[in-house]
């Protein structure tokens, strides 16, 4: 049952990166590359109009969260307090700028809610690849100084910094040169799954030039994930163990790079959903990689005095859990059916569509 | 510990007292905007699918202030309640859960899907999206007070011996006693405060001699709607809430009605007066004897429990903001009774348009529907202090025990000043879709 319920919540997070990752890169190919007021409003729209019902993924997957496996949901969530916080505020400013763009006819107006949405896009995607490497690199469980325990052995508070930026400090911070590596890997890899995006659902001026863009981020995403991978040892001294013992988790990786490799023929793609796929499977390539790794621990313990957290000494009751598969597998149908019939009814290019305004 | 504890509850109650601006509109007007589509179905009148269109404009602008305000309520649970998540998540995990994915999936896909794809379907599908709507947000408030009921009257579990609650009768979790009651008496508020803001804008546009025929509309369904509301908040919902206080919460009971002393032969209804905490009694009260018992028990003289009664360390920890939270809304409720009964006659008589006095006073109450759900909440969560979970775990074991009081501040600081911004960005974008009015969707 947990390891159940941990696949269904990986599936939920991951779906969300994929969806409202598409958001955060769309915002941030907007920042950088979208200079005609059409082509800004043709872009923010590709983004406004899904915005909320896919940020419904990262709240049923926060929900399922808390009611599967409590223990981690209140370790992790008051350990990152100030970079979760912060996330909360950048949704706002995100929100906010697509909803409001609109509403005046100002180019002044319109400016600053197309910086609000890119910049805390951009950031948004930086904070949620650190939060990964945070997950990955593990915190000092129990607040251990000295070898002496300052909280129950399931707490912890991380620093945004230490001044050493090292992932190997004794109380990591959640800025390290380790997670800025995985913050900017998932900056590259959203942009470029944005710009996929804006080419599928736009008919924006830049799409032709996107398609270099997408080219050039995923030069710069090999490189980026070559050094990650060369200093993964440093937090994990074991990134194998699981792969080696069930050698089927090798098509995870496998997804990562086929897809990276397949998104250097951006160009020579017949159809445009072709790329979006790919760095779709890109994304939870990558996040389905780190976890497997990993498990069943989803929160290590960078001491030695207190063990790691895992999907079995968080995880609710049995009870808890066989009552919350027969509303699951209700909710899950719905899910997907919501999402499907979302997708076909707002098919095709936003600029092309008639809308009942 | 007790500025940790006292910097996170001032986060949440302001978060919280914020958030509820925006979701106690919406699910009232999801209502009033099913309504207002389905005389469009059987009017064919294209004024009432305008009208639709127009609230749902306002519905949207809420809409994303309630999403945007909402997560953060789900996160604080874990990052400032991260004991209270610990000890609690196996129970109200589920009802939250259920929340996340039934509901705001429901509302949000289907909002979408109504602004902008009414073009690409029947009109019957085009009801439909709304009633999808107005059954995400309902079906949202379900949820999140059957949450709170569990907080309020705890049942369905098991304690642990580390102090864990783990769920041992799920259906228990929604047929607590106090939720149906509780439930009710919240989605009546709601529509309460969406029909005063209807009923406002409509008699705001004849006033101002602009759109009148949507004013008239505006106003009939405003007045409408929030009369029947507002008699059904007071009674049967009101009356069985309070019985619920005074049978699960008798201490709760005895500091909203401010009883100090236990009275032998029937308790007085006291309407006026300030608690006096030093001396333990009411200043300047106005009081009638024996109708306080009558009115929870139905017998004069049944004996009712005061404030003497129970061990200080179990009372409310703020008993006049708890004794004023609850008399405000009374008073209030009184008052929308009053005068959305006025006007009622008014309409039925076919004058109501040339009120312009009432006119005046509809258009300027609209804040108060909000000001009188809020301060039943108050109600509701000052009176379960001092505990989280009724009786058996308090709010002071509840907290992070690793967020230092001053990381508390700064995100509470922070919030403060973002929600100053989204709250007169809120203001200026309402302002402008009534000032705009409602517009043609003919196709």
């Amino acid at each position: 049952m947990e390891l159940l319920w941990f696949i269904l919540i990986i599936i939920v997070l991951g779906v969300f990166f994929v969806l409202d990752g598409y958001d955060f890169g769309t915002g941030i190919i907007h920042l950088f590359f979208a200079k005609k007021e059409k082509d800004k409003e043709v872009i923010s729209k590709a983004a406004g109009l899904f915005w909320d019902s896919n940020e419904v993924w990262l709240v049923a997957g926060g929900g399922m969260l808390f009611m599967a496996f409590p223990l981690l949901y209140a370790s992790a969530f008051s350990g990152f307090y100030l970079p979760l916080i912060m996330i909360l505020w950048l949704i706002v400013f995100r929100a906010i700028g697509l909803e409001f763009r609109s509403q005046f006819n100002y180019q002044m107006w319109r400016d600053i809610w197309d910086k609000s949405f890119g910049i805390s896009s951009l950031l948004l995607a930086l904070f949620f690849g650190i939060a990964l490497g945070n997950v990955v690199r593990g915190v000092n469980l129990g607040g251990v100084t000295d070898g002496v325990n300052t909280y129950a052995e399931y707490y912890f508070f991380a620093p945004l910094w230490d001044s050493s930026f090292s992932p190997l400090a004794e109380n990591p911070g959640v800025i390290d040169w380790f997670t800025i590596t995985i913050g900017l890997i998932s900056v590259v890899t959203l942009a470029l799954h944005g710009a996929n995006w804006i080419i599928l659902k736009t008919n924006s001026s830049i799409n032709e030039k996107l398609k270099t863009v997408v080219f050039r981020l995923n030069i710069v995403l090999v490189g980026l994930t070559i050094f990650s991978l060369a200093k993964w040892h440093l937090i994990n001294p074991t990134p194998f163990k699981n792969f080696i013992e069930k050698p089927y988790l090798f098509a995870l990786p496998l997804l990562y790079f086929g897809s990276i490799f397949g998104l250097f023929f951006v160009k020579k793609f017949k159809k445009e959903t072709h790329a979006f796929y790919l760095s779709s499977l890109l994304i939870l390539g990558g996040i389905t990689s780190s976890v497997a790794s990993m498990f069943p621990v989803v929160l290590p313990s960078t001491n030695s005095i207190n063990p790691s957290l895992t999907i079995y000494n968080t995880a609710t009751t049995e009870y808890g859990f066989s009552v919350a598969i027969i509303w699951g597998v209700v909710g899950f149908t719905l899910l997907f059916v919501y999402l499907i019939a979302q997708k076909r009814l707002l098919g095709g290019k936003i600029d092309d569509m008639e809308y009942g305004h | 510990m007790e500025e940790m504890l006292f910097y996170n509850r001032l986060q949440f109650a302001f978060t919280i007292t914020f958030h509820y601006i925006f979701p106690q509109l919406t699910m009232g007007l999801a209502l009033i905007i099913v309504y207002l589509k389905w005389k469009y179905l059987r009017k064919d009148d294209e004024r009432y699918n305008n009208a639709a269109h127009f609230f749902m404009k306002i519905f949207a602008i809420n809409f994303t202030m309630g999403v945007v305000t909402g997560i953060p309520m789900e996160f604080q649970f874990g990052t400032n309640w991260a004991e209270f998540s610990k000890l609690t998540g196996n129970i109200i995990g589920q009802t939250l859960a259920m929340e996340g994915m039934f509901s705001f999936f429901l509302e949000s896909s289907f909002l979408v899907l109504f602004i902008f794809g009414e073009k690409l379907m029947s009109k019957k599908m085009h009801f439909f999206m709304a009633f999808l709507v107005f059954l995400g947000s309902w079906l949202s408030g379900w949820f999140i007070l059957a949450t709170n009921a569990w907080m309020q009257h705890p049942v369905g579990y098991e304690i642990l011996e580390d102090g864990v609650f783990v769920l041992t009768d799920f259906v228990a979790m929604f047929t607590n006693p106090w939720l149906i009651p509780a439930f009710l008496h919240n989605q009546l508020a709601s529509v309460v405060t969406s029909s005063f803001v209807v009923a406002s804008i409509g008699a705001f546009y004849i006033l101002r001699k602009k759109h009148l025929e949507y004013g008239q509309m505006f106003l009939k369904t405003g007045v409408v709607f929030g009369l029947v509301a507002s008699l059904l908040l007071a009674f049967p919902t009101g009356d069985w809430n309070a019985k619920n206080v005074a049978k699960y919460q008798p201490a709760t009971f005895a500091a909203m009605e401010g009883i100090f002393e236990t009275e032998e032969g029937g308790t007085e209804l006291i309407f006026i007066g300030q608690p006096n905490m030093e001396k333990k009694r009411i200043d300047n009260k106005i009081a009638i004897p024996n109708i306080l018992s009558f009115l929870t028990y139905s017998a004069w003289d049944q004996e009712i429990k005061g404030m003497n009664e129970f061990p200080p360390e179990d009372l409310p920890d703020n008993i006049p903001a708890l004794y004023y939270s609850y008399r405000i809304m009374v008073g209030l409720g009184t008052i929308f009774i009053a005068v959305m009964s006025l006007a009622a006659f008014f309409l039925w008589r076919k004058k109501l348009h040339l009120k312009r006095g009432l006119l005046w006073v509809i258009m300027f109450l609209v804040p108060f529907p909000y000001i009188a759900n809020i301060t039943g909440w108050y109600t509701a969560e000052l009176g379960r202090q001092p505990f989280l979970v009724y009786g058996l775990l308090r709010t002071s074991e509840g907290i992070s025990p690793t967020v230092s009081s001053g990381n508390t501040l700064f995100t509470l600081l922070g919030f403060v000043g973002l929600y100053l911004l989204l709250g007169l960005l809120f203001l200026l974008l309402v302002s402008k879709a009534v000032f705009e009015g409602p517009k043609s969707h003919s196709h």
